[in-house]
This record gives structure tokens, C-alpha cells and sequence, in this order.
């Protein structure tokens, strides 16, 4: 399943592409994507555990970046 | 220009200017007084010391507490965590200075090195954010809500995604069109251009089709709703606009992995520079000062910010003249395009086909008459237009059978109608009247025996013959495929300046003659396909870039090509390709010049040349100057 989340105050392009890189390790997860030029984060992951890797996602953004609220 | 701030840059640049006001008046008090001399004592170094920390701690405390968190985070290499190292490390010098009984200096440039990161920072922020705006408000088509008639009249605001096929909505003056539909009601004009880049608004009346996105400018509509939400016109350009940023060109993976290795190698360049020239003269502070320097340049957001954001601009300039590009490696590729390979129907020329001649003309009806019965249920636009010439009801019963890449045969009992080109009467040995004109030519035969044949032509588009001068202008080549016999496919190829073209292909053919044409080209080389999306589905996804020309409602075309040109304009070629050569030269603009600053203030903070405050520079200031770079690709380009 592929979705698009918003992100907020996603304020240094450099933290966006660690954001990416660190949500792209994430086991389950197919395919991230962090854009900083629109604020917005594609995430192609299993079907079934989408809820789980998404709260993971939640969780290893925030250390990455504590300032950047993914809008759920 | 009106300043509008978001709150976090409003409370920012209030402790920016707090801070740099505290910092000037000790920093004039200390030149005229001399702040380290002002108590006679061995500790008078505190006094200065306290003075600027404080000051430091104002403006810094964020920096300090996110290098901090980071660090708990495991993330070492953090910007933050690197400007700390490098102004404690100064004011740690200072320090040593003060307390082994040198002169008291370095406790002012400590503090203002942060101070003006900070102030560059801000600028960054302000820059990056006001240009992502300024970008993004010009691919602002998503309407918001949209206002549905209920069966008793009323009407109800609600979410664009909560209407249904067949409900009717209304839409006021000033209002976007929030769903593709049918004008039930009204006379207006819409706005466009934010769709097509079309200036000119369009008029409409009853019974027009209108697509979402388009906005509502003299008066009230009422529009049966013909697509939901979802499939709707502005859905499927908004979904292509954001995805755009995900396909991410090689330039910008390029830089993705550069900054990954850059941050970390001068730190550690950093930190030999300060242990092994420090061990070996003994100068411990000056390296680990120049050490420092070192650390500040360190971060590689110039590039990191500067590269994806001249290529959202440059993508977000050429969707303000109707131009969608599916992503930043197309724009790339885009710039190296040197083969244009054109179908030819509906893309070089108008498409819009008429019967010019019938053979024999006292015969005219008959041969029209029969032509229509086997073309009467095809769309192909020679079917069309024959029986458009006809004008009348034909006759029906008649079993039709395509013949590939030849015509129709159309069988009723015994009465067969052969209508097609000259192979299809080749193959079924009639005896045929060969036309010597220009243009398509159908041939029509009944039961076995030749009728007549009739002429069709088709204009070329008037800005064809200027786009294909500029484009060989740029020394591309361009070529034409059409299924259209060889006469008239070189007389349009020299009408136009075409440099090449292959003719009588069948729709099969110009995927084949396309992939020989792939094989043929030299590494670097691109080939771009235009078709108008119809029928060449399959030849737009085989090219390296494949354009689809008229966008508008086509959900093929978008789907299977990487730029679409939402007007049926074929300038949108070389507007893009303006466009394109622009943003790849900012790029490297980008490229070269933050690198190549970076570079010389290394050398020269390792040389000892250049201090701290250059380095900041080198960080901050050059990451500004490249944003404010990016944003010329977003410019007004000529047509």
C-alpha cells in the first residue's frame, strides 16, 4: 500500500534525505520518500502491517528529526 | 512585495536582532574600554568572558540543545552539533589564552561566529520557505470544496470527494471548478490557465465540458458531475505534480551521496589537522583554531537545499505554461534531447482530416456512400471525416472487419465493400484507378470491382514548421512517422524541414521503428517521442521521454508519458527545452560554486588565511546565494 503524509516543519533538506534514508531501512517498508520541497512523505509498505511500520516510522523520524511532525 | 513571516521565523529574527544589539554594545564597549583590563586581576578574562556567553547563550541555546539531543540520538555529524564543537572550541581557546596570561581576544569572535550562522540560518529558512511557497502556489488547483444541489433546491457546501457521478453542482463566480462535469445551466468564462498555461479565458455555454481545476470568472454555473473526485482532472495533475519530486534525477543523487561522505571527511580532515601539525610545532591553539574553521564549512546544505529546489522551480515554471513534468530525471534528460521522433497525425498536423477529392466525381455519391457504410464505427479521423462528407444515414446489417494496417471490408449476404488503401486492393486482385494526388487516399471497391477513390488531406499546424526550425536550430534531429504513403509524408517533411521521416507504417511499425532508432543512438544521446497520445501509448512509454500533446482528459497520455503538454501546442517543445537548459545550468552553477567556495576556505582556514568568519560564510552565505540562485529558473521564459 502506498500513502502520502504531510510533514510539518520539515526545515533542513539535509535532515529530510536522513529522514529518508533512516525510514527506508525500516524492515516492511518497499519504498520511503521524503520531500522537502513539497513536505510530504511517500511510504510504500506491507499491506497488513502498515499501522505497525507506520507507528515505527513515526518513531525513527522523530529521532532523526524531533522538530518534524508527520500529520497522520 | 508583502513580507508575511511564519511565527517561528517571527520569534527568531526578534532574538537574531536582540542578540546582535547586545553583541554590538559590548563589542563597541570592549574596543573603546578593553573589557579584559577592566579588573587588575589574573581572572579578568571572566569578566569579558560572562559578557559574551551571555550573549552566546541567547542567540544559541537552541544549537546547544539540539547538538545535545542529537548526540543522545546518535546522530554525530549534525550541523548543530558541529557549531557547537567549533565555537565552544573558540571560546575554549579564548579561555587558555586568558588564563595562561596572553592577551584576552577570540571571546568576540566566538559569539559572533553563532550570531551569524544564526543569522544565516534564518535567512535559509525565510529564502527556502518563501520560494517553496511561491512555487507551490502555482500548482494551487486543488479546489477546496465544492457546492451541491440538493433535490429540493438547497444547497450544501461539502468536500469535493463527497459528490457522485450525475449530482449537480453549482459554481459561483471566483470559484475553481472542483469536479470534471457537463454545463447543465449558465453562460461563463473560465480561467485556464492555471491547467493549460492558455491566457485567453474560454468561453462556455450549455452543454460544454469543463474540467476541474479551471476557475469560475463572470457567472454562476450549474454542472451535472461526470467523474468523481478521485479521477478527476486536477487529482490526476496533482498526484503526477507531487510524485514529480520522488523521481529524483542523477544530479540530485549525486549530491544525496556527496553530502553523506563530505560532513565526515572534514571532520575527520579537522581533527588531524588540529592533532598531527599541532603535535609537531607545538602550536596547539593555532591548529585547533584553523581545525575549527574546518568544522564550520563542514555542513553540505548549500548543495542539499539548492539542487532539489532549482529543479522544483524549474518543474513548477514549466506547469505555469501548461507543462507537466513527471519528474526531476525527465528534466534532466530533457536537456541532453537530441532526436525527436513526431507521429504525424494530430501532433505535426491538425488532425482535423476532410475529404478534399472524390474519383470520379459524377460518381462522388456512390463512392461516399459505400466508404461510409464500412467506416461509419470507426473514430480513426479519415473515418470520421468521410462520413462527415456524407452526411446522410447509412445503410445498416453490414458485418465489419478490420484488415490491419489496409482498411475495412464489410460483408452484407453477398456484398462485399473493400475500402482501404492500395495494398488491401492489391491483395484482393481488383483492378484499381491509381491517385496521383497529395493527401490520405482511400480506395473504394464493391464486389470485386474498383468504384473510386477518395482524397483526403490534412493541414499542418501553423507553428509546427517554427518549432521543428528550432529545435534542428539546437542541432536536434527531428523525425516523422506516419502511417501516410511516402508522397505525403515528404511533403509534409519538406514543408516542415523535418530532417528525416518514415512512412506507411502501421501503428506496430512505429514501436519497432522507434526501438531501432534507440539502438542506433550513442551513448548520452536521448530520443523523445511526441504523439497526441492517442494510439501511441505504447511508442510514448518505449522512447526515453515520451510526450503526450493535449493532455487534457486524456488519462492514457498522462499515464504513459513523462511530460505532457496540457495544450495542444507544439511550442511547449521548445519552451521546455528553454526551460530545462536553464534549470541544468543553475544546477551546475550550484554544483561548482559551492564546492568550489568550500573548497578555497578550507585551504585558506588551513593556510590560516581565512578565520572563522569566513568560514561561516562559506557555510551560510553560500548556501543563501545558491537558493537565491535556484529561484531564477523559476522566470518568466518567452515562448
Amino acid at each position: 500500500m502506498k500513502k502520502i503524509y504531510k510533514l510539518e516543519d520539515l526545515d533542513c533538506a539535509n535532515c529530510a534525505a536522513k529522514m529518508e534514508r533512516a525510514v527506508q531501512k525500516i524492515d516492511g517498508v518497499n519504498s520511503a520518500n521524503v520531500s522537502f520541497m513539497t513536505q510530504r512523505m511517500t511510504i510504500d509498505a506491507d499491506d497488513n502491517r502498515f499501522d505497525e511500520i507506520m507507528n515505527e516510522v513515526v518513531k525513527v523520524c522523530r529521532k532523526v528529526e524531533p522538530d518534524c511532525r508527520i500529520i497522520r | 512585495m508583502k513580507i508575511s513571516l511564519s511565527r517561528k521565523d517571527r520569534k527568531n529574527l526578534i532574538r537574531i536582532i536582540v542578540s546582535l544589539a547586545m553583541f554590538l554594545a559590548i563589542f563597541i564597549a570592549d574596543k573603546i574600554v578593553v573589557l579584559g583590563n577592566v579588573f587588575d586581576s589574573p581572572a579578568a578574562w571572566v569578566f569579558p568572558f560572562a559578557l559574551y556567553l551571555t550573549v552566546y547563550l541567547i542567540i544559541g541555546y537552541d544549537v546547544l540543545w539540539k547538538a545535545v539531543r542529537n548526540i543522545a540520538h546518535g546522530q554525530v555529524f549534525d550541523e548543530n552539533f558541529l557549531m557547537c564543537v567549533a565555537t565552544l572550541g573558540a571560546f575554549a581557546l579564548a579561555i587558555y589564552r586568558g588564563v595562561s596570561g596572553q592577551e584576552i581576544e577570540g571571546f568576540d569572535e566566538a559569539c559572533a561566529v553563532l550570531l551569524f550562522y544564526q543569522v544565516g540560518e534564518w535567512f535559509q529558512s525565510y529564502a527556502t520557505g518563501r520560494s517553496r511557497k511561491s512555487i507551490a502556489s502555482l500548482m494551487d488547483i486543488r479546489p477546496d470544496y465544492a457546492n451541491i444541489v440538493r433535490d429540493d433546491g438547497s444547497v450544501d457546501t461539502v468536500d469535493p470527494s463527497e459528490v457522485a457521478i450525475g449530482d449537480v453542482i453549482l459554481i459561483n463566480p471566483g470559484e475553481k471548478v472542483p469536479l470534471d462535469g457537463v454545463v447543465v445551466n449558465g453562460q461563463s468564462t473560465l480561467d485556464t490557465k492555471a491547467l493549460t498555461g492558455e491566457s485567453l479565458p474560454r468561453e462556455i455555454s450549455e452543454g460544454a465540458e469543463i474540467i476541474s481545476g479551471a476557475v469560475n470568472l463572470t457567472s454562476q454555473l450549474k454542472v451535472k458531475v461526470e467523474k468523481q473526485f478521485y479521477d478527476s482532472t486536477v487529482s490526476k495533475i496533482l498526484e503526477l505534480v507531487e510524485n514529480a519530486a520522488s523521481q529524483k534525477s542523477r544530479v540530485e543523487n549525486f549530491i544525496t551521496k556527496f553530502a553523506r561522505y563530505y560532513t565526515p571527511a572534514v571532520c575527520v580532515i579537522a581533527l588531524l589537522l588540529a592533532v598531527i601539525p599541532g603535535a609537531v610545532t607545538g602550536e596547539w591553539s593555532t591548529w585547533v583554531y584553523r581545525a575549527l574553521s574546518f568544522l564550520v564549512v563542514s555542513c553540505p546544505c548549500a548543495l542539499v537545499i539548492s539542487i532539489p529546489l532549482s529543479f522544483f522551480a524549474g518543474i513548477g515554471a514549466a506547469s505555469r505554461y501548461g507543462i507537466l513534468i513527471k519528474g526531476s530525471n525527465y528534466l534532466e534528460q530533457f536537456n541532453k534531447a537530441n532526436t525527436f521522433v513526431f507521429d504525424k497525425t494530430g501532433t505535426l498536423t491538425k488532425g482535423n482530416f476532410a475529404v478534399t477529392r472524390v474519383y470520379p466525381e459524377e460518381d462522388a455519391e456512390k463512392v461516399l456512400a459505400l466508404a461510409a457504410i464500412a467506416e461509419h464505427d470507426s473514430n480513426h479521423p479519415i473515418a470520421v471525416s468521410i462520413v462527415a462528407r456524407y452526411g446522410k444515414e447509412t445503410e445498416t446489417g453490414y458485418t465489419l472487419t478490420n484488415v490491419a494496417g489496409s482498411g475495412v471490408m464489410a460483408r452484407k449476404g453477398s456484398k462485399t465493400i473493400l475500402c482501404g488503401n492500395e495494398k488491401l486492393m492489391r491483395d484482393n486482385g481488383i483492378d484499381y484507378v491509381r491517385a496521383d494526388e497529395v493527401g490520405s487516399v482511400v480506395y473504394v471497391a464493391a464486389d470485386g470491382a474498383f468504384i473510386g477513390y477518395i482524397i483526403i488531406s490534412d493541414e499542418a499546424k501553423p507553428e509546427s514548421a517554427q518549432v521543428i526550425g528550432q529545435l534542428n536550430g539546437m542541432g536536434c534531429r527531428t523525425i516523422m512517422l506516419t502511417g501516410d504513403n511516402p508522397e505525403i509524408a515528404a511533403k509534409v517533411a519538406g514543408e516542415l524541414g523535418l530532417t528525416d521521416y518514415k512512412a506507411s507504417l502501421l501503428p506496430q511499425d512505429k514501436v519497432a521503428e522507434t526501438e531501432r532508432l534507440l539502438a542506433q543512438k550513442k551513448p548520452g544521446e536521448v530520443l523523445c517521442f511526441v504523439g497526441d497520445g492517442i494510439n501511441d501509448a505504447p511508442v510514448l512509454m518505449r522512447a526515453d521521454i515520451g510526450i503526450a500533446m493535449g493532455g487534457v482528459g486524456s488519462d492514457a497520455a498522462i499515464e504513459a508519458s513523462d511530460i505532457v503538454l496540457m495544450q495542444d501546442d507544439l511550442k511547449g517543445i521548445s519552451l521546455a527545452k528553454k526551460i530545462a537548459k536553464k534549470t541544468m545550468a543553475i544546477v551546475m552553477q550550484n554544483i561548482v560554486f559551492s564546492i568550489a567556495v568550500k573548497v578555497a576556505i578550507l585551504i585558506l582556514s588551513a593556510l590560516g588565511i581565512a578565520n572563522m568568519w569566513i568560514a561561516v560564510f562559506g557555510d551560510v552565505g553560500v548556501a543563501v546565494l545558491a537558493i537565491l540562485n535556484a529561484m531564477r529558473v523559476n522566470s518568466k521564459y518567452s515562448k
